[in-house]
């Protein structure tokens, strides 16, 4: 029996199926739109992966909940440009007053993340501190918060995506290499570039970052040396939360039509693993890891021709980089960096 | 150094007091049934088995006798309510090998239940191409498949801490779901019709295993369950399950007592996932069909609020749990429809308020179980001046 089955199992290996293809040309042809569109993915994923490497940073665990704070925000920026009767088609408005609606849009996100991010933390994690639980402990309540909020969205606005709205029409700015580059890639990159960048400097310079960087080093020490411990990780999910608002008012802009209960799933997964990409607990490694992500993400998405094929080429590369170096490209960890 | 020597206590006030601190914890962790596993453990060796032997033979006339208030009929089928009960327990039992022994949690396990269903149906089914062998067979090969992507999957991540392997089995779940789509001999939502069962015709030549008669599987499947857990059983008392839980309560100071910690971390998971890549052959053969649209992450997140329900580490709380997790949107047919956000918001309640769950695991960590607990607790009667605290715990974790 086994003598007949092992050869002609061997024959039914699905050879000449063409799953895989690669779509040299396309690659080529579509290179710098790809690149382009890969570098704005890319700062989306940056943002997001800067609330999991604090969080990281500073309690040493994944935030698996990080993924619904962002989803919050989503629904912040949708609930807010309905409430200012945006529609599917961008709505011809003077440019003050875009820039009036999306902030106002990008406030109300980043309020209701980084509310959705203090409970988190009060519902997930602190009992478990209280209560010194073990590390699974500190899992296993954060993904099944993840996913109560989850399937509490999914209760109230159903199972699909809602309707898309677009905030406005890109308009190309300038031209590379014969690829025009519109104002939305513009803005979406120049503005997480800026946020990281004020991040960056945040916990480099002021009182409070160098607080949370006295706890991601030595949380007991700290607290001897008059640091608020709670105060700081109550802080650092905050942060996370305010970078995850403003990334789902990205995303939004981005892909209208990605609102919908279980969209920050799989980016929650892209931006973790832009987060050890670049080295996770490192904030300017998580900028690398994001555009890195992105580029990744979206070649991979040309050359094997299918959009699905990006989820898979990000995890490809996280287990990649676990294998390889997995402290990420830049390595060193929050606390470790320089005052 | 042998792990089977069990290890000198010498404490010293400190960690006399730190002894105190944990008996005091563990009779905290008694569950909802104080004194149960007590009792249990009380009884004779003989009336244990009796007691073992009723609740077995009770287990397999379920199906018949379809107790009232218990079944969940009328709404579904209670031959095929519990056929999927015990698919679930099935599960929960590979997978509490995984997160209740070894303590690494698994948050894609319902990729390896996707392979193990796959295997059945791409061997079985007329509507794939390949080579068709018998339903049975497929059962260890969807094991050995499942084994296979568990090393490999298991191998890069193991070596870290275990954060990863929860976010790299938190994608694989997905990505196996993509890949179920995109990739065309996989056939997507179309998926495999008429997967095959076991052989064997009734006296009107009407198969036994039909898609439609819950009974034959569910029997089926508690004979399986009944074999893994023996072999579970076995494996929690041998050295190889002294490891386990020695990596799941401390992992550094397991590497340094010399258990080779990622060996055994390889071995726990690629056993979890051949239990669930049986138990998704089984799932493929009772309903039939497979396509992409049956394992999603949340029937993942089912999985471990299953293990944690039911009490981690613990493999009769684990057939509970999963029963359980089939049984209560079976039977409770209104909130059938809010099952993922009931179970995740069940998770964090037991974790804060129940870490133990229903029925909570001995804390067994040396190798004869009760003879060597209890031999501990009465040397620690008359506790030596003075000596070390041998097993510090871990330092790093940075969550207190």
């Amino acid at each position: 029996m086994i003598s007949e089955v092992i050869p002609s199992l061997l024959h039914s290996v699905p050879v000449d199926d063409t799953w895989i293809t690669f779509d040299v040309n396309s690659f080529t042809q579509n290179f710098w739109s790809s690149t382009f569109d890969g570098l704005t993915f890319g700062a989306i994923y940056a943002l997001v992966a800067l609330g999991y490497t604090l969080v990281y940073g500073v309690l040493n665990l994944i935030n698996f909940a990080h993924s619904e704070v962002f989803i919050t925000g989503c629904y912040g920026v949708f609930f807010t440009l309905s409430a200012l009767n945006f529609g599917p088609s961008a709505p011809r408005l003077a440019f003050w007053a875009i820039v009036g609606n999306l902030v106002l849009a990008l406030i109300v996100a980043i309020i209701a993340s980084a509310l959705m991010a203090v409970i988190v933390e009060r519902v997930a994690y602190k009992p478990l501190r209280q209560r010194k639980a073990p590390r699974l402990a500190f899992l296993i309540t954060a993904i099944g918060v993840s996913f109560a909020i989850q399937y509490t969205i999914y209760w109230w606005r159903g199972p699909s995506p809602e309707a898309a709205l677009t905030m406005f029409r890109p308009a190309a700015i300038f031209d590379v290499f014969g690829t025009i580059v519109d104002s939305q890639q513009v803005v979406i990159v120049i503005a997480a570039i800026i946020l990281m960048i004020a991040t960056d400097q945040f916990i480099r310079r002021s009182r409070t970052g160098r607080g949370i960087r006295a706890v991601a080093q030595d949380p007991d020490t700290a607290t001897l040396m008059g640091v608020n411990k709670e105060k700081i990780i109550v802080t650092t999910f905050i942060i996370g939360g305010i970078l995850a608002g403003a990334a789902a008012l990205f995303y939004v802009m981005k892909i209208p039509s990605g609102v919908q209960y279980n969209g920050g799933f799989i980016l929650g997964v892209k931006a973790f693993a832009a987060a050890v990409l670049g080295g996770i607990g490192n904030v300017r490694g998580a900028l690398l890891g994001g555009l890195l992500i992105g580029l990744i993400g979206n070649y991979g998405q040309v050359l094997l021709g299918s959009s699905q094929w990006t989820d898979v080429v990000a995890f490809v590369v996280l287990v990649l980089v676990l294998i390889v170096r997995p402290e990420g490209v830049l390595g060193s960890s929050l606390g470790k960096s320089k005052a | 150094m042998s792990t089977t020597d069990g290890p000198t206590l010498i404490p010293d006030d400190a960690s006399a007091q730190e002894i105190a601190d944990r008996e005091a914890k563990m009779r905290r962790r008694k569950g909802w049934f104080p004194g149960l596993s007590d009792r249990w453990n009380a009884l004779p060796r003989q009336t244990q088995w009796l007691i073992l032997i009723v609740v077995v033979v009770l287990a397999y006339l379920l199906p018949i006798l379809n107790p009232p208030l218990i079944t969940t009929e009328p709404g579904n089928n209670w031959q095929i309510a519990l056929a999927q009960m015990s698919v679930y327990a099935l599960v929960a039992v590979g997978l509490n090998v995984v997160v209740g022994y070894a303590g690494l949690l698994d948050l894609g396990y319902v990729a390896f239940f996707a392979l193990g269903s796959y295997t059945a149906a791409m061997f079985t089914s007329p509507d794939s191409p390949y080579v068709h062998i018998p339903y049975l067979w497929t059962l260890p090969l969807a094991m050995a498949v499942a084994m296979f992507f568990g090393v490999v999957l298991g191998v890069p991540t193991l070596r870290l801490r275990g954060d990863y392997l929860a976010i790299v089995t938190l994608g694989f779940g997905e990505i196996v779901r993509i890949l179920a789509t995109i990739i065309p001999a996989m056939k997507g939502q179309v998926g495999f019709q008429n997967v095959g069962h076991p052989p064997g015709t009734d006296s009107s030549g009407q198969p036994i295993f039909l898609n439609s008669s819950g009974t034959p599987w569910y029997w089926l499947t508690l004979t399986i369950i009944i074999v893994v857990l023996l072999a579970a059983g076995n494996l929690e008392r041998s050295r190889v399950g002294r490891a386990w839980i020695a990596i799941r309560e401390d992992e550094d100071a397991a590497e340094i007592m010399g258990v080779p910690t990622f060996k055994y971390k390889v071995w726990a998971f690629a056993i979890g996932a051949s239990v669930g890549g049986l138990s998704g052959a089984l799932f493929a053969g009772q309903v039939g069909f497979v396509n992409n649209q049956k394992f999603d992450i949340a029937t993942s997140i089912l999985f471990v609020a299953a293990v944690v329900m039911g009490g981690t580490g613990n493999k009769v709380g684990a057939v509970l749990g999963g029963s359980l997790v089939a049984y209560i949107p079976l039977r409770f047919t209104a909130i059938a429809e809010f099952k993922y956000l009931i179970f995740g918001a069940a998770l964090v309640i037991i974790m804060i308020f129940r870490p133990g769950g229903l029925l909570p695991a001995r804390q067994s960590l040396l190798a004869y179980g009760r003879l060597a607990y209890n031999k501990l607790k009465g040397a620690m009667g008359d506790i030596p001046a003075s000596g070390k605290v041998v097993l510090e715990p871990g330092k790093g974790s940075g969550n207190e």
